[in-house]
């Protein structure tokens, strides 16, 4: 067991961070910096496009799709350089860069391949992610958008939900059920679609926050040729578990966690000292602090076994739950030791705008990629080896649903 | 990086599992408390055989030269099979003190017996309800003789040597002491956990000698580590009781199991031992090789692991139901020993404290 680099990775991180140090500068944001979203995803675009030209865009992408070719570790450590500027990132690139380039390098055709991925890496393409619909979230493959067959094309018609940046994207990753006669996870098939394609309408959805970075996009007698189909007719369920896996298993370095939080109890006035004195106060960010440096050693392990050809499974899951649920009671506490002015700061007060905003958006992240009760389901069932839950719809077609 | 145990952990983890989960069954267990006995004397001759006993004892001492996560995989064992051994007080506490703070004479006296098990040790820190640290500390070590009384002290039954917290020249000492002379008093306490008796030690005029370094502070990191592998042990044992149970257990038709309530109950315990385990690692990993990470990361091990083992100490009993309270169900052990790790060393909050005292240190591994 070792924390430390070993010289090769000690060697790859001096070379990430001298050029980083060297071309991130010039595409950083400064902080308290609202850009609106066609300037935060042209800057996002530009810095892509500068990984591309600096040899590290895609680090793990094996070199025969366009990519560096390095190892899990490596893409960690660059990961973390990475995090050490203010770089516009964001699900705009993300999804792209972990989803599409996954599913489309995995299940896809040498012709996708060619189309996609390149320009991808360059940051010539966004990407969103059209999965979700009204009744079909954490039951992801109850699914209702279908796609019927004509000519070289298939015609689809649904609505899909919490589509994060797609009034920002080019293209989206599309699931739909092509074959209802079938139970709910055989008669799926998978796509790409180009968000331009007439019939696509993307609305934004107005979030709790007040913000807008979650969409639903309908779609109606929208045409996608066959060309477009990403893997065989039918097997679109297997391209989505490529997708989350994918998801869950991010790299941790870019989470904000309990340090902000420590750092702004310790700088507010309290009696005669500050928050942090208190011991009440002290106790519940310690113990919150210990549990994320527990959920970083986890991940370090998690790591240590794809490195090696492992699939951490279910595993992957619990380094998500332990952090939302977390995060959100910290920044509730954070709340409370702001006082009463955390319910009303005075405008120019942006830690405490920013604050607000953690804790409304914190309750997201205990919904997204697998709600808390899904995953906890995951790790009773394939981890301890539980029975799973009374399911009605096993084996039934999806028409008879 | 390589975040895992070695193969050669591997296998003495499963050395390890295997003999002590055959040894200290809990029929065996509830043996040893029926008659009455102060420990599982036989298991510690068989154990010193193996060389756990002196895992981590420097191999010109009499041991096997072996790191700190080595030491951690043997006490997650221990703590997996609850045992009645005085490993964490003369192994973890007593020789690890001699080896970290000890003259050459004085490791050369005990290190030695203490690896092979002819000696045992135990550590004397508390004074009963008068506490431990600062100007509560009233033992004193003056001109070679120690006086006053160390209570509660664990397994001080068994035990022939003792480090003790004592006054000396105005500040909190490291003493070293034989227990096995006139000026030494025992007497057995009503111990919450029946498998790690505890004693009062009462000193009058003790013969007694300074340990050479005092690094009292590095001791408690180095024990807390440890004591965490133990109770990630026990919070296994636990877990997996409670899914055993709750797989053969039916109820309105249906395996126990079955019922969300249940699975996410047992899926939150298997998050927190998860998180506790990888702590331990870093705590074990940061004690041989990364110092100046010890503080941060041990006092980050010891949060995890006791709430972690408190919640499925807890939760095993309650997934048990009825049968949980009765002596015969075995969760009893692991309850009272949870509470005994969990009390042992210090607060919830002095460890908290500790942690948040240790910032800058945890943020240097990543510059």
């Amino acid at each position: 067991m070792d924390f430390n680099d070993t010289p090769e990775e000690a060697a790859f991180r001096a070379e990430a961070r001298a050029w980083l140090d060297a071309s991130a500068p010039a595409h950083e944001v400064p902080e308290g910096v609202k850009l609106d979203d066609a300037d935060e995803v042209r800057r996002g675009r530009a810095w892509q496009r500068a990984l591309y030209d600096g040899g590290f865009a895609g680090i793990t992408l094996p070199k025969a799709l366009g990519g560096r070719g390095g190892t899990v570790i490596e893409g960690v450590v660059f990961a973390e350089e990475e995090a050490r500027h203010r770089l516009p990132k964001g699900p705009y690139m993300g999804i792209g860069l972990g989803m599409a380039i996954p599913v489309i390098g995995k299940h896809g055709n040498d012709t996708q391949r060619a189309r996609f991925i390149d320009r991808t890496l360059k940051g010539e393409l966004t990407w969103c992610q059209l999965f979700s619909e009204p009744s079909a979230g954490s039951d992801l493959a109850n699914l209702r958008s279908k796609a019927v067959r004509d000519g070289d094309d298939w015609i689809v018609n649904g609505q899909k939900v919490w589509s994060s940046w797609a009034h920002e994207s080019d293209w989206g990753i599309l699931v739909v059920r092509t074959d209802p006669t079938v139970p709910k996870h055989k008669g799926l098939t998978f796509f790409v679609v180009d968000m331009k394609t007439p019939g696509i309408e993307v609305r934004p959805i107005k979030q709790i926050s007040g913000a807008s970075d979650f969409n639903e996009t309908f779609l109606t007698d929208v045409r996608i040729p066959d060309a477009n189909r990403i893997g065989a007719v039918g097997e679109g369920w297997a391209c989505c578990m490529t997708v989350l896996m994918g998801e869950r298993l991010g790299s941790g370095s870019s989470k904000s966690g309990m340090m902000p939080i420590i750092e702004y109890a310790a700088a507010t006035p309290r009696g005669a000292g500050t928050a942090l004195d208190n011991s009440a106060v002290r106790l519940a960010l310690a113990e919150a602090l210990a549990e994320e440096r527990g959920g970083k050693y986890f991940e370090a392990r998690l790591r240590t076994m794809v490195s090696r050809g492992e699939n951490p499974g279910a595993l992957a899951g619990m380094v998500k739950l332990a952090y939302a649920g977390r995060q959100q009671r910290a920044l509730g506490l954070a709340m409370e030791i702001r006082g009463p002015e955390a319910l009303a700061p005075s405008a120019g007060d942006a830690a405490t705008h920013d604050l607000q905003y953690d804790y409304i958006w914190s309750t997201v992240m205990r919904i997204a990629g697998g709600a808390d009760e899904v995953l906890k389901n995951q790790i009773a069932e394939r981890v301890l080896g539980m029975p799973g839950d009374v399911r009605f719809d096993k084996n039934v077609p999806f028409d008879q649903l | 990086m390589n975040f895992d145990l070695s193969d050669e952990q591997k296998m003495l983890a499963e050395q390890a599992r295997g003999l002590l989960g055959e040894r200290s069954t809990p029929d065996h267990l509830r043996s040893l408390i029926e008659s009455g006995a102060e420990w599982d004397e036989p298991l510690w001759r068989e154990i010193a055989g193996m060389g756990f006993l002196g895992a981590a004892i420097p191999e010109e001492f009499g041991g096997l030269g072996l790191t700190e996560l080595d030491l951690g995989v043997i006490s997650e064992e221990m703590g997996r099979a609850n045992v009645a051994l005085p490993f964490f007080s003369s192994i973890v506490l007593a020789a690890d003190a001699i080896r970290l703070t000890g003259s050459a004479a004085q490791k050369a006296a005990w290190l030695p017996k203490l690896a092979s098990g002819e000696a045992v040790g135990t550590f004397a820190y508390v004074e009963g309800a008068g506490g431990w640290t600062g100007p509560a500390l009233k033992a004193t070590f003056e001109g070679g003789a120690l006086n006053g009384v160390k209570t509660p002290v664990a397994d001080a039954g068994v035990a022939t040597v003792a480090v003790v917290l004592a006054r000396a020249e105005g500040k909190p000492a490291l003493v070293l002491v034989n227990l096995d002379q006139p000026g030494v008093t025992r007497t057995r306490l009503d111990s919450f956990d029946q498998l790690r008796p505890h004693y009062a030690l009462t000193f009058a005029n003790a013969s007694a000698e300074l340990l050479a370094g005092q690094a009292i502070e590095e001791l408690f990191d180095r024990a807390v580590v440890q004591a965490a592998f133990e109770a990630v042990g026990g919070a296994d044992a636990c877990l997996t009781m409670a899914r055993d149970y709750a797989l053969e257990r039916a109820m309105f038709g249906r395996p126990l199991a079955s019922y969300q309530a249940i699975k996410h109950k047992l899926a939150d315990i298997a998050v927190a031992l998860e998180l506790a385990r990888s702590n331990a690692y870093f705590g074990g990993w940061a004690a041989g090789e990364s110092p100046d990470d010890l503080p941060a990361a041990a006092a980050a091990a010891r949060l995890t692991a006791i709430s972690a083992f408190e919640r499925a100490a807890r939760e095993n009993l309650q997934v048990h139901g009825g049968i949980g309270y009765t002596w015969e169900a075995n969760c009893h052990f692991y309850y009272r020993r949870e509470r005994t790790l969990a009390i042992s060393l210090g607060s919830r909050e002095a460890w908290a404290d500790r942690l948040i005292a240790h910032l800058p240190g945890t943020q240097a591994k990543a510059a």
